[in-house]
């Protein structure tokens, strides 16, 4: 780690936590950072001169009389376009052997936009899969993350929907990650020879947790440089938002403070908000678009993290496997994009927010008729319509294999609505029937 | 609480935004400080006091801050300054103008003047030399965006006064001499348009608060017909989130009938207060054909601005409310979401160490939330003019269960209720207010009833009553029909069920995005209800169950036809006339 002259170094610990540290010290700034016995750690309580410092990776064999010097600044990133192409851990350090970068040292977790100095966001980002530009259109400047079960493929469409964005950078910003996703990551990238855009900061599976927390400051911080100094549209990826939550909770648990909901810190809201509120579009065409993962448990979305996370991103995306077509599918009932009524029908055909709706609608109306199927009741004409236009509906346009533009996905809408149902079912505005039903 | 010598002291502990300060001399709670860290300044206000240690919450990040920096104690709480110019401006939580500090990123310690020092105002007096007066009597008027904007006795003098000078017409600067005034023992005091109040504390000075009896059209038809709020009343908006909390608070504040609109942004997305004053800026208030930027002011601690700002953002809301108010007029003030102020609440007596409530939260929350609302209302100032604060602020229960501390405390508190209905939200059923669940206690009142009477019809009430008790049975009907099947029941049942979905597809029902649908008027919405209601009265005769819902399927389009039409227009008159054919030849 980094030293610097003439700095104080203390050898008496007073205390000793999973997570914590303190010791007597004087002249110590609040967030500062310090090592302890050569590990990296953060000031989070100062009581006179009792200083409680959080160890990242955990205070295992860290003896009383441990080396501790504190740096005189909070945890840093030294920003460039060097940046580019490159690996770090959640310090910041390089990972892929490379060189350190050089350039402007920055502090991570800097202040929020003045929110009059940010630009309403309004491009469209067009990713072809119908089940978000349809149905839950993203636009550059957004947040939203996929809700999803462990078991499915949120890393895999996220890789998918960043390679086809168009963004001039993406940066990953991996926690608790595999080693074999971190590899898949790559390797994605790489193929589509977009490595070049790519920047990571990746705390595995086998790094301590609780250095997790550094990854989500570290990757925004890059993103900001890139969006402010260069104008360049960002996108963030955060994959698992839920295993970030964890690290929050396992110290503020270690420092006995008392849990709210789910045994999560009673600030969950503000530190999540706190990251996802960096997505922003600027005056000046730069953006940060933050395309993140939650986890569930079980489906549970009422849990703290999900919930949290729900009343801060712009929307969320589901995945839910459709045992009828045997696909992935993106859930239109629980999925939403805020951001989408921005550009729906202004900058995508003027039918979109109508046909969006109506067959959303009658999808619903086909779930309450396999209700009354699964309740042993008969079908009308109407239900049996339904059910075979949310078959093929699945199929042709929730699917996450489908990959075409937003014109082609209405025409497939109309084209489903004319061989299912009559126009007073469907109830669209009428000057659009008009010129867009198709027999 | 002005005191002679400022009180100092130094920084002894932090703990994130909770700092302890070692003080020299007296302290009294919610006093301001400010911090010295470097060349920066950072606000601070006192939340508790034990010994000589006083602890303080800092509006700002305490980053880098160390233990023995300076503290000066001001002398004061948290205070807004009022006068001409608050209209069409974006304030942060501490009203500091927004667009007054400079860059992309919030400086810490960096704070700006509310008020616009250079401009000029066209004053006009109201009082004359030799005039008796109190604090909140008007002393004169400027034009401020169109609106009169009096100018006042300061509410912090107390006691009676006389007018010794009062400037004539003409353009002043805010801080100009306006009046002097003396008190019984001849000490005089000079005025200018510009006066201070603590955000804690209500300003009081009115003759009378009476319960609130006026209708206050919003233009969103099922609060308007079915759950009408007043003119000085309260209400509030759970929901999970994602049900449409913000969209349905930003229709209201788009349509409804107030002079000045208050959006207090506590806690939430920086991107909603960008439509905002992306979007006012160019709609215009139909009543007036002005902008609608110009009769609204912009609160906003969005989620990632420091968290105790967030406390404050609504209590500044609340005070420039009160303060319009006392010029006779009718504000609407809306907070989206009163749960961030609760949770940053949460966080300060966690810190604090309290003992904690339910969910952690504070044990004094329900009492805290109580004292908020009741600052809204309807008032007879002195001279006997009428204001009225209406307050409307979002829920957002954690797990979407509404059993939570905040909307438990709210509950008791606020007048209206206007669930927002997962299930809905869900079907797209917008706005996702929950037709059976929600509800309006001014409907009670013997003098909502009588100006509803009056004002929008005679047999108005009735109606009402009569589509809530539609969508009841309808509700009932559809749980029957899910027990027993569509053909394990009378064709009557599908009848009463489609009646309600009627009423649910054209009078509930509301695109907040399409430029007619969004605000009905309130004449339209006797127009349209007594039309649906008129279905609902008639019988129909169908030979089978699935008759009734394809007939009541081309009903609700040519409905719905309607309401996307102009009120009345050639358009609106054709579906009216295809309905009616409709409606002949199924009927009995
Ligand atoms: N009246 C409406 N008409 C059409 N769409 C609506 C309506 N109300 C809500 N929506 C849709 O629901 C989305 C979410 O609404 P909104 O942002 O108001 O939710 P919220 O309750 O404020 O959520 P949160 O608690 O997370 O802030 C909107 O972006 C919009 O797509
Ligand atoms: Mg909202």
């Amino acid at each position: 780690m980094e030293s610097q002259a003439f700095q104080k170094v203390y050898t008496k610990l007073t205390n000793i936590t999973k997570a914590t540290v303190t010791l007597k010290a004087d002249g110590v700034g609040y967030d500062e950072i310090a090592t302890v016995a050569g590990k990296l750690a953060q000031v989070v309580k100062i009581a006179g001169e009792d200083i409680t410092l959080q160890i990242f990776e955990g205070t295992e064999g860290i003896p009383t009389n441990a080396e501790v010097s504190f740096l005189g600044r909070p945890p840093q990133l030294t920003v460039g376009d060097e940046l580019a192409g490159r690996f770090f851990n959640a310090f910041g350090d390089p990972i892929d052997g490379g060189p350190a970068i050089q350039g402007e040292v920055r502090d991570i977790g800097s202040p929020s936009v003045n929110p009059v100095r940010r630009k309403q966001p309004s491009n469209l980002i067009a990713t072809g899969i119908a089940g978000i530009d349809l149905n839950n259109t993203l636009v550059s400047g957004q947040k939203i993350p996929f809700f999803a079960d462990p078991d499915q493929p949120y890393n895999q469409v996220m890789a998918l929907v960043a390679l086809r964005a168009k963004a001039d950078k993406i940066i990953l910003g991996g926690m608790g990650l595999t080693n074999d996703d971190y590899l898949y990551f790559k390797n994605v990238f790489d193929n589509a020879g977009a490595l070049d855009r790519i920047i990571s900061f990746v705390n595995t599976t086998e790094n301590p947790p609780v250095e997790r927390l550094l990854v989500p400051d570290m990757a925004l911080t890059a993103a900001e440089y890139f969006a402010v100094d260069k104008n360049e549209s960002v996108l963030v990826l955060l994959t698992d938002m839920t295993l970030f939550a964890d690290a929050l909770s396992i110290v503020s648990n270690r420092m006995d403070q008392i849990p709210s909901k789910d045994s999560m810190p009673g600030s969950l809201y503000s530190d999540l908000a706190r990251i996802y509120e960096k997505a922003v579009q600027f005056p000046e065409g730069g953006s940060i678009t933050i395309i993140a993962v939650t986890t569930l448990s079980g489906g549970d979305i009422t849990h703290a993290i999900p919930d949290n996370t729900g009343y801060i991103t712009e929307g969320q995306l589901f995945l839910r496997r459709d045992t009828d077509i045997g696909k992935v599918i993106i859930d239109p009932f629980r999925s939403l994009s805020r951001l989408k009524q921005l550009v729906i029908g202004k900058q995508t055909r003027e039918d979109h927010p109508q046909v969006m709706n109506t067959a959303i609608r009658l999808y619903a109306d086909a779930a309450n008729a396999r209700t009354k199927l699964e309740n042993g009741f008969d079908l009308t004409d109407y239900d049996e319509r339904t059910l075979k236009f949310a078959k093929e509906y699945s199929d042709q346009i929730l699917a996450i294999d489908v990959n075409v533009d937003t014109d082609t996905m209405l025409d497939i809408t109309w084209e489903l609505f004319g061989r299912h149902f009559k126009k007073a079912e469907v109830a669209i505005r009428e000057n659009l029937v008009e010129k867009y039903w198709k027999n | 609480m002005e005191k002679e010598n400022k009180t100092t002291g130094k920084v002894v502990g932090i703990v994130a935004n909770l700092v302890m300060v070692e003080v020299d001399g007296p302290v009294a709670q919610n006093e301001i400080c400010f911090i010295s860290l470097g060349d920066e300044e950072l606000m601070s206000e006192v939340i508790k006091v034990v010994g000589k240690i006083a602890y303080v919450q800092v509006f700002e990040s305490t980053r880098g801050l160390k233990p023995g920096s300076k503290v000066e104690f001001r002398g004061h709480m948290l205070e807004v300054t009022l006068g001409p110019g608050i209209l069409s401006r974006n304030y942060d939580g501490l009203q500091n103008d927004l667009d007054k500090m400079e860059g992309v990123f919030l400086k810490r310690g960096e704070y700006t003047d509310p008020l616009n020092r250079e401009k000029k105002w066209e004053f006009k007096p109201i009082v004359k030399v030799g005039d008796e007066v109190q604090a909140g009597d008007w002393l004169g008027e400027v034009n401020e965006n169109d609106q009169p904007h009096k100018i006042m006795v300061p509410f912090k003098m107390k006691g009676t006064y006389k007018i010794k000078e009062i400037v004539g017409e003409g353009e002043y600067t805010v801080d100009h001499k306006i009046a002097v005034v003396a008190n019984g023992d001849g000490t005089e005091t000079e005025l200018t348009m510009v006066q201070k109040w603590p955000v804690k504390v209500a300003i009081r000075d009115f003759k009378e608060k009476p319960r609130p009896f006026k209708l206050l059209e919003t233009g969103v038809r099922c609060m308007d017909t079915l759950n009408p709020i007043t003119e000085g009343g309260t209400g509030f908006i759970p929901g999970p989130f994602g049900t449409g909390k913000t969209v349905l608070q930003h229709a209201i504040s788009k349509q409804a009938e107030a002079d000045i609109v208050i959006i207090a942004a506590c806690g939430e997305r920086a991107n909603e207060v960008v439509e905002i004053f992306t979007e006012f800026p160019e709609l215009e208030d139909p009543r007036t054909g002005k902008k609608l930027i110009e009769r609204t002011i912009i609160i906003a601690n969005t989620s990632n601005m420091p968290v105790a700002a967030r406390e404050a953002s609504v209590y500044t809301a609340m005070t420039i409310g009160e303060y319009y108010r006392a010029m006779g007029l009718k504000v609407l003030l809306m907070a989206d979401s009163t749960s961030r102020w609760a949770q940053a609440l949460r966080e300060m007596s966690n810190r604090l160490e309290e003992l904690p409530g339910p969910d952690a939260f504070p044990m004094d929350l329900s009492a805290v939330i109580s004292n908020f609302y009741s600052r809204a209302g309807f008032v007879y100032l002195n001279n006997g003019k009428t204001g009225s604060i209406t307050f409307i602020g979002t829920v957002s229960p954690a797990g979407g269960n509404l059993k939570e501390p905040v909307t438990e405390s709210t509950r008791k508190a606020a007048r209206c209720f206007y669930g927002l209905s997962q299930a809905r939200a869900d079907s797209k059923r917008y706005p996702a207010i929950d037709p059976i669940d929600s509800y309006s206690k001014y409907l009670e009142y013997p003098e909502v009833q009588e100006n509803l009477t009056k004002n929008v019809g005679e047999f108005w009430l009735k109606d009402v009553n009569k589509t809530k008790d539609v969508l009841l049975r309808g509700k009932e009907v559809m749980e029957q029909i899910n027990i027993l099947g569509d053909d394990g029941v009378p064709i009557g049942f599908h009848e009463t069920f489609w009646k309600a979905e009627l009423i649910d597809f054209v009078i509930l029902q509301q695109d907040a995005f399409d430029k007619i649908d969004a605000s009905t008027p309130m004449k339209r919405q006797q127009y349209m209800l007594s039309k649906v209601l008129g279905v609902v009265d008639s019988s129909f005769s169908f030979n089978h169950f699935e008759d009734v819902s394809a007939f009541f399927k081309e009903v609700i389009n040519e409905f719905k036809q309607m309401n996307y039409s102009e009120f009345e227009s050639e358009k609106f008159k054709k579906h009216e006339k295809t309905l009616e054919e409709l409606l002949k030849k199924q009927a009995n």
